[in-house]
C-alpha cells in the first residue's frame, strides 16, 4: 500500500479515536470538521477560479433554518432539522446563484459578500424573529428520537461530523473528476471553448455554485447544533474570510487540505488565543503569510511534495 | 434545396470600417471551402457572425434552413456548427485526451456525479480521434506543453469530438513551421473525410488552398470579390493583385 494512503488512514484512525485517549479535543476538533466541510465549499469554488467573499451566508442560512425548525417544531428530531437547515442553503444558493453565477471574478466575490452582508443586517436588526444580536437558541433535539446527554449527543456529534467529512469529502472529490465537475474546472482556463462545447458558462458554474452552497450549509448546520446556538456573527464577512483563509491555508483547490487546514486553524486560534490572548491574530497571520511565501501550495502542497520525495527516493533506491 | 449554410445580405460595421457588407453566400454539404484575402477583409467576422460571436445589423444566416441569426454560439454549436480558432482555445489545465473528453461530456451530456470523466466509455472514441490526427504520443501531456501545430490539431480534434455538420477553422496552419503545414492539412483533410464534416477554412497560404480546398470564395473590404474552383479563383489577375500580391 502507497505511503500516500497509509498516512491519511493513520490520521483518520487517531482522529478516530480522539474521543477515548484526547476527549479535551473533542468538540474543538468537532467544530473544525463542521468548519472544514464548510471550507470543502469555497476550495470547489476555488478550482473553477472563483473566490467568494460570502459563502458564510449559507453557513448562516443552514444554522439558522435549523434554529428555526426547532423553533416551530419544538421536539424535531436531529435528522429533520439537519437536512432542512442542509435545504435551506441549497435553495439559497440555487437563488443566490441564479444571479451571481452571471459575474466573475472580483465582482463575483463582491456580489456574494453583499448578499451576506445584507442576510447579516436582517438577522441582526429582526430581533422579534432572529433574537438580533443575542442569536436564537438550538436546544439539543433527539437523535433518530432518542434523548441523548450531552457527553453522548457530543460524542454522536463528533462522529457524524467525521462520517460527513469522510463522505462529502470523497464525493467533492469524486465530483470535480467527473465530467459535470472537469466542464466546472475549464471555467478557469477557458469560458470561450465552452461556449464553443455547447454549454452555458453560467450554468456549469451554478452546478458547482450549489454544490458548495450545500457544503457550507453543512458545516454550518453542523457547528450551531454543537454550539447550541446560533448569532448573526454566523454570516459576517469575517467568517467569509475566515473561510477563505483556511481554503488556502489547507492548499487552494485541495479537498483534504480543506479538513487540514481547518484543523490546524483551529487547534492554532484556540491555544495561541490562550497563550498569548492579546496576539493570537498575529500568530495566525504570521502563519499565514509564511505559507504564501513560501509554500503557495498550502498544507497539501507540502504533503505532496514530500511525498514525491519519497517516492523519488525509492525509485532511486530500487 | 436546402443548404447546409446560407447567409443573405449580411451587413456589420465596426466604426466607420464596413467588415461585412451584404455576405449573400451559400456552402452544400460534402464541399470545403477555402476563405482567402487580404487582412482586415472580414474574413474572421463572418466565421464570429456564423457561429453567433456576433451579431449582424442586417442579413440573416440560415443552418440546415432554419435562421440561427439570434441564437447564441452555444446554441448554435448544439445544431452542428463547430468551430476551430486561428489561436487554439483549449483547456490548459488539462492534457490533450481530457480535452476531448471534455468536448464529448458536453456532447453527450453527461451527467453522472461520481463516474470519472476519464472513465468514461467516450474514452476509446477520443483515442481513435488522436489517432486520427497522429496525437496519440502527446495524449497525456498537458496541452500547454505541446508544439502550435499539435495545439492547433487539438483544438480541431475538440471541434471534431462535438461531431458537427459543419466545422468553420480559422487559419488552420497559421503558426504551424511552413514544413510541416502540409503534413498537418493532410493529416486533417483525412480525418474531415473520416468524419463526414464539411469544413469552412479561412487561409493565407494559396499552395495549400489550391491543394485542399473544393471551392474558394475571395473576400476584400467586406465583400464577396469572387467565388469559384481553386484554379479557376487563383488565376484571376484580379485575385493575384488584391489577394495573392504579384505584378501581373
Amino acid at each position: 500500500m502507497s505511503i500516500r494512503i497509509i498516512i491519511p488512514a493513520i490520521l483518520l484512525l487517531l482522529l478516530a479515536l480522539v474521543p477515548f485517549g484526547a476527549q479535551t479535543l473533542q468538540v474543538l476538533l468537532t467544530l473544525a470538521l463542521a468548519k472544514g466541510i464548510a471550507v470543502m465549499g469555497i476550495t470547489v469554488l476555488l478550482r473553477s477560479g472563483q473566490v467568494s467573499f460570502g459563502h458564510a451566508l449559507y453557513f448562516a442560512i443552514a444554522a439558522y433554518g435549523g434554529a428555526f425548525t426547532l423553533m416551530l417544531m419544538p421536539g424535531a428530531d436531529l435528522i429533520v432539522v439537519f437536512l432542512l437547515g442542509v435545504m435551506a442553503a441549497v435553495l439559497s444558493g440555487v437563488l443566490v446563484g441564479l444571479f451571481v453565477a452571471r459575474y466573475r471574478f472580483i465582482f463575483f466575490a463582491m456580489l456574494n459578500l453583499a448578499f451576506s452582508m445584507i442576510f447579516w443586517s436582517i438577522l441582526e436588526k429582526f430581533y422579534h424573529y432572529t433574537g438580533g444580536a443575542d442569536g436564537m437558541r438550538l436546544p439539543r433535539p433527539t437523535v433518530f428520537w432518542i434523548e441523548m446527554e450531552r457527553g453522548a449527543y457530543e460524542l454522536f456529534m463528533f462522529y457524524l461530523a467525521l462520517a460527513l467529512a469522510i463522505g462529502l469529502g470523497w464525493f467533492s472529490m469524486r465530483w470535480l473528476e467527473s465530467p459535470t465537475g472537469q466542464l466546472f474546472r475549464t471555467l478557469k482556463t477557458n469560458e470561450t471553448r465552452l461556449q464553443y462545447l455547447g454549454m452555458s458558462p453560467q450554468r456549469v458554474l451554478m452546478n458547482g455554485y450549489v454544490l458548495s452552497a450545500m457544503l457550507c450549509g453543512t458545516g454550518g448546520i453542523l457547528m450551531g447544533l454543537v454550539q447550541g446556538v446560533v448569532t448573526p456573527e454566523y454570516a459576517y464577512w469575517i467568517r467569509s474570510g475566515e473561510m477563505v483563509f483556511i481554503a488556502v491555508l489547507g492548499g487552494a483547490g485541495s479537498v483534504p487540505g480543506a479538513l487540514v487546514g481547518a484543523a490546524i486553524y483551529e487547534i492554532v486560534r484556540t491555544y495561541a488565543s490562550a497563550f498569548a490572548g492579546d496576539v493570537w491574530q498575529l500568530v495566525l497571520g504570521s502563519f499565514l503569510l509564511i505559507i504564501i511565501l513560501f509554500a503557495p501550495g498550502g498544507i497539501a502542497g507540502i504533503y505532496n511534495s514530500l511525498m514525491d520525495r519519497i517516492a523519488g527516493k525509492k525509485e532511486d533506491g530500487e | 434545396m436546402t443548404h447546409l449554410l446560407e447567409t443573405k445580405g449580411l451587413e456589420i460595421r465596426f466604426g466607420g470600417v464596413v467588415a461585412a457588407d451584404n455576405i449573400s453566400l451559400q456552402i452544400d454539404a460534402g464541399k470545403n471551402l477555402a476563405i482567402i484575402g487580404p487582412n482586415g477583409a472580414g474574413k474572421t467576422t463572418f466565421l464570429n457572425i456564423c457561429t453567433g460571436w456576433l451579431k449582424p445589423s442586417k442579413g440573416k444566416v440560415y443552418f440546415e434552413g432554419r435562421d440561427v441569426t439570434p441564437l447564441s454560439p452555444r446554441q448554435i454549436t448544439r445544431r452542428g456548427v463547430a468551430r476551430a480558432f486561428q489561436i487554439p482555445q483549449l483547456f490548459t489545465e488539462h492534457t490533450a485526451l481530457e480535452n476531448l473528453l471534455i468536448a464529448a461530456a458536453a456532447r453527450d451530456q453527461l451527467r453522472n456525479p461520481i463516474r470519472a470523466l476519464k472513465d468514461t466509455r467516450q474514452k476509446a472514441e477520443m483515442m481513435h480521434l488522436l489517432d486520427m490526427i497522429n496525437c496519440t504520443d502527446v495524449a497525456h501531456r498537458q496541452v500547454d506543453e505541446l508544439s502550435e501545430g499539435q495545439r492547433k490539431l487539438i483544438d480541431i480534434a475538440v471541434a471534431l469530438a462535438l461531431k458537427p455538420k459543419l466545422l468553420l477553422m480559422d487559419e488552420p496552419t497559421s503558426g504551424v513551421a511552413s514544413s510541416e503545414k502540409f503534413g498537418v492539412m493532410e493529416i486533417l483533410v483525412k480525418a474531415l473525410a473520416e468524419a463526414k464534416v464539411t469544413a469552412v477554412f479561412v487561409e493565407h497560404d494559396m499552395g495549400i488552398v489550391e491543394k485542399y480546398a473544393d471551392e474558394v470564395a475571395v473576400w476584400n473590404m467586406g465583400k464577396i470579390e469572387m467565388r469559384g474552383s481553386p484554379a479557376e479563383v487563383l488565376e484571376h489577375p484580379d485575385v493575384i493583385r488584391d489577394v495573392i500580391g504579384e505584378v501581373v
